[in-house]
C-alpha cells in the first residue's frame, strides 16, 4: 500500500505513509454485511448512545465500490457464502474485514448442515469480535484496534503475503 | 359458528373419511387417507371456513420405532381466521413414493409451505407450479430433516441462483411482457432496504415492477435440525434467535408449549413478569420496524429517536438478565431467577418515556407529506388475501381484521387488563405502520395494568421433575445433588405425542408444534413463523407498482430473517 513500490523508499515516502494511514485510520467507510441478530447490534453501534462516528467510521456505504471496511455481523450460511465472498472481492484495496459475532467467526451453536463455521473460510479475516452478540463496545473496541493497525503501517490480512 | 359446532358438524359429514387420533394433549387432530386429503381439506375450507392455513410440515417417522408404517407423516395445521379453534390433519406417505396433492389453489401460503417440506423432508406436492427448494442452496443434495441426513454434512454452493427460471414461468403468464423490453434487476440479499438475507429479482418496465421473484433461505441455519440434538432446555437460546427483535416472545412461546406437555402452569406472580417482557418485546420489535422503515423512506431521524429509547429499554432488561438482544431469562417452569430490585422502578420510567418518544415520532411524519405521499395506498392488500397468505398479527389487523390471539385466545391472564386490538382499514403501508405505532401505546397500558397487580410468591413451579432445586441444597444434600444432575443431563420428558400452542408475538401467530417420543430430547420441533407466510405474499404485493413502492412495502412488514429462515 506504500508509495515505495513506485518511487522506492525514502524519507518523504516514509512521511507520506504516515500522513495516508492516519487519514485512513480515521476514516474508515464501513460496508455492513448484516445478516442476522448481531445486525441489530450493530444499529446499536451506529446509533447515538454509542456513536461509531466518534471514531471516524460512521459513513456506512452499502456498496463495496466505496467502502474499505467489511463489518460481517451475523450468521453466514452457505446460501449466503456466495455473496459474501463476491462483496468482499469487489471492494478496492486497502480492505479490511471485521468477524462480529461469535456466528461469522465460527459458526457460533449452529454447528449444522447449513451454517459456515466461520468466514476465515472464505475471506481474510482482520480482527475477530467474540460474543453472541458481543456488545457495541466490544465492535468499538475492534475498531480501534484496527485502527492501531493501520497507524502502524500493517498491511491488512488480505494483503499479506502477497507482495 | 361456535366451535363444537362447527367441529361437530364437521365430524358427522365427513365422520367416514376421518379417523380421530388419540392426542395425550387433548388437541384435535385426525388421520386421512392420503387420497381424501385434498377433498377433506377442500371442504374444511369452503364449508367450515377454515380459512387460515397455520403450517404444513412433516414427520420422519422412522426412529419412532413403528415398524410398518408408512416413514412420513404430513400434517396440516389448520383454524378459522377469527377464533382459537384449532384442528390437524394428517396423512401419511410411505418412503418410495412420497407424494400428495398440493393444495396451493386453495391456501396462497400452501405454495411455501408446500416447497419447504419438499426442501426439508423430499414429499412432493403433485400439481405445484414451482416445487423448488426454499431455505437452502440450489446445490443441496438431499434433504436435510430427514433423520437419515447427517446434521454436521455440509454442502457448498457454486453460484447464487439466477431465478431466471421462476422468473421466465411468470413472464409467460403475462404474453405481453414478453415483446417489452425490459430490464432484470437484483434486490437484495445485500441491500440496505433487504436486510441483507432477502433478495428479490424484478423485472422492470421503467420503475414499474412488471413481475417478481423472491428468494429466502439465506439465513436458513438450521435451528429446527440443531432443535433435535440436545435436551428441551437446550432449545431455549436458539429461540432467542428467531425473531431476534423480541427475543423473550419466542423463549415464552416455547416455554409455554413445553410447560402445556409437561401438563404444568406457571406461578401467577411469572405469568406477569412474561406478560410485561413480552410486551416490552412488542414495543422493541415495533420499534425497529417502524425505524427501520422510516429510514428506507428517508426519514432518517426517526431511527435515532426510537434506537435511543431501545436502548433504555435495553438497560432494563440487562439489568434483569445480564443481555441487550438475545435474554435467555424464561425457563421451562418459570423463569431464570426472580427480578432484580430496581425493575419496577425501571420498567415505570419507561412507561413515561415510551410515549413521549412515540409522539414525537408520529409528529414528525404523521402529517409530513413525503411519508403520506410514500404509504398511502401502496402495498395494499385485501382482507381475503391476506387471510390466503396465512397473514397473522399487525399485518393482518391492518386490514381491518380485529383478531389477536390475547384477546382470542388468552393466555397469563390477557383477557384481565383493559386494552384494544387495533385495526386499520385499507391494509396499505400507512396501516400497516400505524397499527403498530397504536399498539406501542397498547402495549404500554398493558404493562401498567400488569405491574400495577404483581404478585409476590415463588416464580418456579414446585416440581422436582422440572425446576432446578436451590443451589444450596445441592451443595449441601446427595438428593438435591442428585435432582440437580438429573435435570442438567437429561431434562424434561413430555409424553408421547404432538402438539402445538401459539402466542401473538409482535409480528403474529408465533406457534411451536413439538413432536415428543416420550424421551428428554424433543424428536421434532417445527415453529410456524409469522414473517413467512406473510412474506409469501410480497411477490404479489409489489407487481405492478413501483420499486420505490416496494421498498416501503417491504419495510412495513417487518420480516425478519432469523424468523423467516430459521
Ligand atoms: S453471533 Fe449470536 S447474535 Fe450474532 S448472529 Fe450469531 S447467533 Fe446471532
Amino acid at each position: 500500500m506504500g508509495l515505495e513500490e513506485t518511487v522506492g523508499q525514502s524519507a518523504l515516502t516514509t512521511k507520506i505513509d504516515a500522513v495516508l494511514n492516519w487519514g485512513r485510520k480515521n476514516s474508515l467507510w464501513p460496508l455492513p454485511f448484516g445478516t442476522a441478530c448481531c445486525a441489530i447490534e450493530f444499529m446499536g453501534v451506529v446509533a447515538s448512545p454509542f456513536d461509531i462516528s466518534r471514531f471516524g467510521a460512521e459513513v456506512v456505504r452499502f456498496s463495496p465500490r466505496q467502502s474499505d471496511l467489511l463489518m460481517v455481523a451475523g450468521t453466514i450460511t452457505h446460501k449466503q457464502a456466495v455473496i459474501l465472498k463476491r462483496i468482499y472481492h469487489q471492494m478496492a484495496e486497502p480492505k479490511w474485514v471485521l468477524a462480529m459475532g461469535a456466528c461469522a467467526s465460527a459458526g457460533a451453536f449452529y454447528d449444522n448442515y447449513c451454517t459456515l463455521q466461520g468466514i476465515d473460510q472464505i475471506i481474510p479475516v482482520d480482527v475477530y469480535i467474540p460474543g453472541c452478540p458481543p456488545r457495541p463496545e466490544a465492535v468499538l473496541h475492534a475498531v480501534v484496534e484496527l485502527q492501531k493497525r493501520i497507524q502502524n503501517g500493517e498491511k491488512p490480512k488480505g494483503m499479506q503475503g502477497a507482495a | 359458528m361456535s366451535t363444537s359446532d362447527r367441529i361437530g358438524r364437521f365430524l358427522r359429514e365427513m365422520g367416514e373419511a376421518l379417523e380421530a387420533e388419540h392426542n395425550p394433549y387433548g388437541e384435535k387432530s385426525f388421520r386421512v387417507a392420503p387420497e381424501q386429503i385434498r377433498p377433506v381439506l377442500e371442504k374444511l375450507r369452503r364449508d367450515y371456513g377454515f380459512d387460515l392455513l397455520l403450517d404444513i410440515t412433516a414427520i420422519d417417522k422412522i426412529e419412532l420405532g413403528k415398524a410398518g408404517e408408512p416413514r412420513f407423516d404430513v400434517i396440516y395445521n389448520l383454524r378459522p381466521h377469527d377464533t382459537g379453534d384449532r384442528i390437524r390433519l394428517k396423512t401419511s406417505v410411505p418412503e418410495s413414493d412420497p407424494a400428495l396433492p398440493s393444495v396451493q389453489d386453495l391456501w396462497k401460503t400452501a405454495n411455501w409451505c408446500e416447497r419447504e417440506t419438499w426442501d426439508q423432508y423430499g414429499i412432493r406436492f403433485k400439481g405445484h407450479p414451482n416445487l423448488k427448494r426454499i431455505l437452502n442452496h440450489k446445490d443441496f443434495v438431499g434433504h436435510p430433516l430427514r433423520k437419515d441426513y447427517d446434521i454436521k454434512k455440509q454442502q457448498w454452493l457454486s453460484e447464487a441462483d439466477d431465478l431466471m427460471d421462476e422468473m421466465e414461468k411468470k413472464r409467460k403468464r403475462t404474453s405481453d411482457a414478453l415483446s417489452k423490453e425490459t430490464l432484470f434487476v437484483n434486490l437484495g440479499p445485500s441491500h440496505p432496504a433487504f436486510h441483507g438475507a432477502i433478495r428479490i429479482l424484478a423485472e422492470l418496465d421503467g420503475e414499474t415492477i412488471r413481475n417478481s421473484v423472491s428468494e429466502i433461505g439465506y439465513l436458513h441455519r438450521g435451528f429446527e435440525k440443531s432443535a433435535e440434538k440436545g435436551t428441551y432446555t437446550h432449545v431455549i437460546p436458539y429461540t432467542d434467535r428467531l425473531n431476534y427483535l423480541s427475543s423473550v416472545s419466542n423463549n415464552v412461546a416455547y416455554c409455554m408449549q413445553v410447560e402445556h406437555m409437561l401438563d404444568v402452569e406457571v406461578p401467577r406472580r411469572t405469568q406477569v413478569i412474561r406478560v410485561i417482557l413480552s410486551e416490552l418485546a412488542r414495543i422493541m420489535d415495533h420499534m425497529v420496524c417502524i425505524g427501520a422503515a422510516l429510514v428506507d423512506l428517508g426519514a432518517l431521524t426517526n431511527f435515532w429517536f426510537l434506537f435511543n429509547e431501545r436502548e433504555k429499554i435495553y438497560d432494563v432488561i440487562e439489568a434483569l438478565c445480564g443481555a441487550r438482544l438475545t435474554h435467555c431469562y424464561i425457563r421451562i417452569g418459570g423463569l431464570a431467577h426472580d427480578l432484580h430490585d430496581g425493575f419496577e422502578a425501571g420498567v415505570r420510567a419507561l412507561l413515561q418515556s415510551i410515549p413521549e418518544t412515540m409522539t414525537d415520532v408520529q409528529n414528525l411524519v404523521g402529517r409530513n407529506r413525503i411519508f403520506l405521499d410514500r404509504v398511502i395506498g401502496v402495498g395494499v392488500i385485501s382482507k381475503e388475501d391476506a387471510i390466503s397468505y396465512g397473514f397473522t398479527g399487525p399485518c393482518l389487523r391492518a386490514c381491518g381484521i380485529p383478531h389477536d390471539l390475547r384477546k382470542d385466545e388468552p393466555y397469563y391472564g390477557y383477557e384481565e387488563y383493559d386494552w384494544d386490538v387495533v385495526i386499520g382499514e385499507n391494509g396499505d403501508t400507512y396501516d400497516r405502520l400505524w397499527v403498530r405505532f397504536e399498539e406501542v401505546n397498547q402495549s404500554v397500558r398493558i404493562i401498567e395494568q400488569a405491574l400495577s397487580s404483581m404478585p409476590g410468591g415463588p416464580v418456579n413451579v414446585d416440581d422436582k421433575r422440572i425446576t432446578l432445586p436451590p443451589k444450596d441444597a445441592v451443595h449441601g444434600n446427595i438428593e438435591a445433588l442428585m435432582n440437580h444432575f438429573m435435570l442438567i443431563m437429561n431434562g424434561v420428558a413430555p409424553p408421547a405425542g404432538d402438539s402445538y400452542r401459539a402466542v401473538e408475538a409482535p409480528n403474529g401467530e408465533l406457534g411451536f408444534l413439538i413432536v415428543s417420543d416420550g424421551s428428554p430430547k424433543p424428536y421434532k420441533i417445527k415453529v410456524r413463523p409469522p414473517c413467512f407466510m406473510i412474506f409469501s405474499a410480497f411477490d404479489e404485493m409489489i407487481e405492478g407498482g413501483m420499486v420505490q413502492d416496494a421498498i416501503a412495502t417491504l419495510g412495513s412488514l417487518n420480516v425478519v430473517a432469523g424468523e423467516l429462515d430459521r
